[in-house]
């Protein structure tokens, strides 16, 4: 247990000390930025990230990639820092550096050794309000947005029914729009739609550094206030609110045809409660079942229907997705053996699921899924940057540090009940959505 | 007992991430060698095994059957089937990966401290009993069809197939260690059990080791878990020529993004320019964002999302690779730009300042790699495989930093053939000629 000095006090008068948890601290500074420092002291190297409260289904109606677009564009240029400046200046300290956007963020990190982290935080600091975009970056980012989007999705018939997929989940959701835009509305992206979401949303109350590695926390508490402390609040932050979804009271269903699909396959996917705040337990136990259902192909319940008992599919697999702001989706992938026709594997799986929801689940499962979660957080302290993270979509996603704290607890506490009853209310045809994924429609004669 | 050998126990902390990261070498009392970074704070261990060898030694008849070989290792060994195999080792939360290359295979292990006698005793038996049981054959033979077929319809994996026949024809390098539809289809249980007597052989391996374990235990452990392996295996095939020579060659493929993978023959990682070049190439396309190529094809004209080059010196051959994909309209566009690029600097070479940037990043990133154990486990065992020495990690950035710009310009010149540069291109691409 670690207690901050007082000194604090001095700094930050707004400034509670919220947690402390094994080797994490966290502060807030009085614009409003909150502060995650996570120590490994085994290496001489530190990750810093900086997290905003903002992603793309924050954006406004019309422009979506928007957020996705800021994300490249913030390596351009700005009042007294060079376009591609900071990424020149990681590199010369031998150091990485990215950014990545999703629904409910957009983050930036380099990788340095310990000893950059001023540096670091003085041109991440930098582009936080100072950015200055040309005509010509909003032309050529624009272009090579368009070529991402062309790479992961146009060229991918699997990313394009996923596309599909989400956008029939999600009726009155803004999950149900792809990060990277609709290509339409990619096109239009200008200067304005740019700006305008900068401006707004890239302010310290709607940002998390996340300070991972060799530091000590008191030195990145300094240094946060002394390059980050400056910049003012946004006073006109908007509270983060999504249309949320209807009931959902009838079951959808659709088929992509791609004549690039090399087999045919499906895949299901529900409304599931995400992970939020002080109430992690159906999120927890909805974890225990996707594991369950189609984790281990040689151990889940459907990999043994399918793959073993049958010969019905080559690939059966569940997901959970649940670290969200908003809902989060719960679903199956099965490809299908050759000879085996989409409707037949599908009933195969729907008789799986079934079989599962009236067998019971074997006290041997849980036992080893609960060994391999606990074994799976000593494995996860071998990667300061994995546990930066963990920390930076949780605390973006409506979490608190708390909540990360508690979450391999309550996990450890899921009982086969818990699964039994949550899988009762999520797997409901009704609130699904199937996709059928063919190169023709020659494959249903 | 065992014959500990510690030739070598260096404290690299000017150079390693880890701040004290001592490599130990390692000679069990049954002759097999290991490197070790012990690192006791997480109660853990991560082994990576590379055996020389891989996809390369098998016949073309049987092409893929290493590969299949290698992923029905973890469907049953011993006295256990595939699903008692997985449930034992899901049991204790260790994981294995078992991987096929051309002219290596790797097994990977991560296991807690406290079960690692049980996590070995798999192993072995994954290593030295693999039953290939029918219906496990028939159930991965499923999954790699499934691959093939998935690949026969993606543009990068056509790119890839179409450049690598191109260039290397008959031999194995010349296809896909996943082997054909056909080939895949006609192995049998008794090739399986061949390829594993001669790809898993004792004198072809390289051990690195990382995490909390001694290297006493770690000499006892390699004895048990590869002690009973065969000596020896097959020869190797001979080396192969890059053949194929300058030009276009497009694979018509409806999709709005045309991919394309360029190249022509590479340098030996032994050959005494192999620093200036690996320079070289983080200056032309290596380095992300930074390389000339992203800033030419991306930054300035934003004709694509990614653009890069990479050496591969493989064992039998050499090549130097490039990759890029840009809408149909304007691939013609991004290799026009790319073979200007190429030119460029076989003509004029790289400047002082660019020499520099590129030393500072890459001597200043070395360390930064030796991150995590399964990292150092993979970093350690491969460089064994590629016949360095430990003291190499010491030694790598004044190797780095010895490489002048008359070097690094001779090199540009001697190495980059601009007029031998081929690109493959799948897709549609629009007002580009093919010529060979």
């Amino acid at each position: 247990m670690r207690i901050l000095a007082a000194t604090f006090a001095v700094f930050a008068i707004s400034a509670p000390v919220l947690t402390q948890a094994e080797e994490v601290t966290t502060f807030q500074l009085d614009n409003g930025m909150d502060v995650v420092v996570v120590e490994d002291h085994r290496a001489p190297v530190v990750v810093h990230m900086l997290w905003y409260r903002t992603g793309s289904a924050d954006e406004p109606v019309g422009s979506s990639g928007v957020a996705h677009y800021l994300e490249h564009l913030l390596f351009k240029a700005t009042d007294t820092v060079k376009s591609g400046e900071f990424q020149r200046v990681v590199a010369e300290n031998g150091g990485s550096d990215n950014a990545f956007t999703s629904y409910d963020y957009t983050g930036y990190f380099q990788r340095i050794a310990a000893d950059r982290l001023p540096l670091m935080m003085q041109y991440e600091a930098d582009r936080m309000n100072n950015l200055v975009l040309t005509e010509d970056d909003i032309a050529t980012e624009r272009g090579v947005i368009l070529e991402e989007r062309n790479q992961r999705t146009e060229n991918s018939p699997n990313a394009l029914a996923r596309e599909q997929m989400r956008a029939a989940q999600f009726l009155n959701h803004r999950y149900g729009v792809p990060i990277i835009g609709w290509k339409h509305e990619m096109e239009t992206l200008d200067m304005d739609d740019a700006l305008s979401f900068y401006e707004l949303y890239y302010s310290p109350n709607n940002a998390i550094l996340v300070v991972a590695g060799d530091v000590d926390p008191e030195e990145v508490f300094v240094l946060a206030q002394e390059y980050y402390g400056p910049i003012p609040m946004e006073p006109n932050l908007p509270e983060r609110f999504r249309t949320q979804e209807p009931p959902q009271t009838a079951e959808r269903r659709l088929i992509f045809q791609d004549p690039r699909v090399a087999q045919p396959y499906l895949t299901r996917s529900y409304l599931a409660p995400e992970r939020d705040t002080s109430a992690q337990e159906d999120a927890a136990a909805l974890t225990y079942l996707a594991d369950l259902l189609g984790g281990s192909p040689f151990t889940s319940a459907l990999g043994i229907a399918l793959q073993f008992e049958t010969n019905t599919a080559v690939y059966a697999g569940a997901y959970y997705d649940g670290l969200n702001l908003d809902d989060g989706t719960f679903g199956f992938t099965i490809i299908p053996s050759e000879g085996v026709g989409l409707q037949e594997a599908e009933d195969a799986m729907d008789a799986a699921i079934t079989n599962f929801l009236e067998a019971g689940i074997d006290p041997e499962r849980m036992k080893a899924l609960r060994t391999q979660l606990k074994a799976g957080e000593i494995y996860a302290r071998d990667n300061v940057g994995g546990l930066a993270r963990r920390y930076g979509a949780a605390l973006t996603s409506g979490l608190t540090v708390q909540d990360v704290q508690a979450w391999p607890d309550i996990l450890q506490r899921v009982t086969a009940e818990d699964v039994l009853k949550v899988a009762e209310r999520v797997l409901n045809r009704n609130q699904s959505v199937t996709g059928w994924i063919i190169p023709s429609r020659e494959v249903f004669q | 007992m065992i014959r500990l050998s510690l030739i070598l126990a260096f404290l690299l902390s000017a150079v390693s991430a880890r701040a004290q990261m001592e490599i130990q070498e390692v000679t069990s009392q049954g002759g097999i060698s290991a490197w070790l970074v012990q690192e006791e704070s997480i109660p853990f261990v991560a082994i990576e095994i590379v055996i020389d060898g891989g996809a390369s030694l098998e016949d073309s008849a049987k092409r893929g059957v290493t590969n299949l070989m290698m992923a029905l290792l973890e469907e049953g060994s011993g006295d256990l089937g595939a699903r008692e195999f997985q449930e034992a080792r899901e049991g204790i939360a260790a994981s294995f990966g078992f991987n096929a290359y051309d002219d290596s295979i790797s097994i990977s292990a991560v296991f807690l401290t406290e079960n690692r006698d049980e996590a070995m005793a798999l192993l072995r038996d994954a290593l030295i009993k693999p039953r290939f049981d029918t219906a496990a054959i028939e159930r991965v033979r499923a999954q790699v069809l499934s691959i093939i077929r998935s690949d026969a319809q993606d543009p990068n994996s056509i790119a890839s197939a179409t450049f690598d026949a191109a260039a290397f024809g008959d031999h194995p390098y010349g296809t896909s260690i996943d082997g054909s539809a056909k080939t895949v289809a006609a192995l049998t249980q008794d090739d399986l059990f061949e390829a594993h007597g001669n790809v898993l052989v004792q004198s072809r391996v390289y051990v690195g080791a990382a995490g909390d374990i001694s290297a006493q235990d770690l000499g006892v452990l390699i004895d048990d878990l590869l002690g009973d392996l065969p000596m020896d295996g097959p020869a190797f095939p001979s080396r192969v020529d890059f053949g194929l020579g300058g030009g276009t060659t497009i694979v018509p493929f409806e999709t709005p993004q045309s991919v394309a993978l360029f190249g022509h023959a590479g340098i030996k990682r032994d050959d005494d320019d192999f620093f200036a070049a690996f320079l070289l190439n983080e200056i032309l396309g290596g380095r992300g964002v930074q390389s000339r190529l992203m800033r030419e094809v991306r930054e300035k004209r934003g004709l694509t999302y990614g653009v890069s080059s990479y050496l591969v010196p493989k064992t039998l051959s050499e090549v130097y690779l490039g990759s890029v994909a840009s809408s149909n309209g304007t691939i013609g566009e991004a290799i026009s730009v790319i073979r200007d690029e190429w030119a460029l600097m076989a003509k004029e070479g790289v400047s002082a300042v660019e020499l520099n940037q590129a030393k500072t990043y890459l001597t200043g990133a070395y360390p930064l790699r030796f991150d995590g154990n399964a990292k150092i486990a993979g970093i350690l065992a491969s460089m064994q495989w590629t016949g360095l020495t430990s003291e190499y990690i010491i030694n790598r950035n004044d190797f780095v930093n010895a490489v002048t710009l008359d070097d690094i310009n001779r090199v540009a010149a001697e190495l980059l053939d601009p007029d031998g540069l081929h690109f493959v291109v799948v897709g549609q691409p629009e007002g580009l000629e093919v010529s060979d």
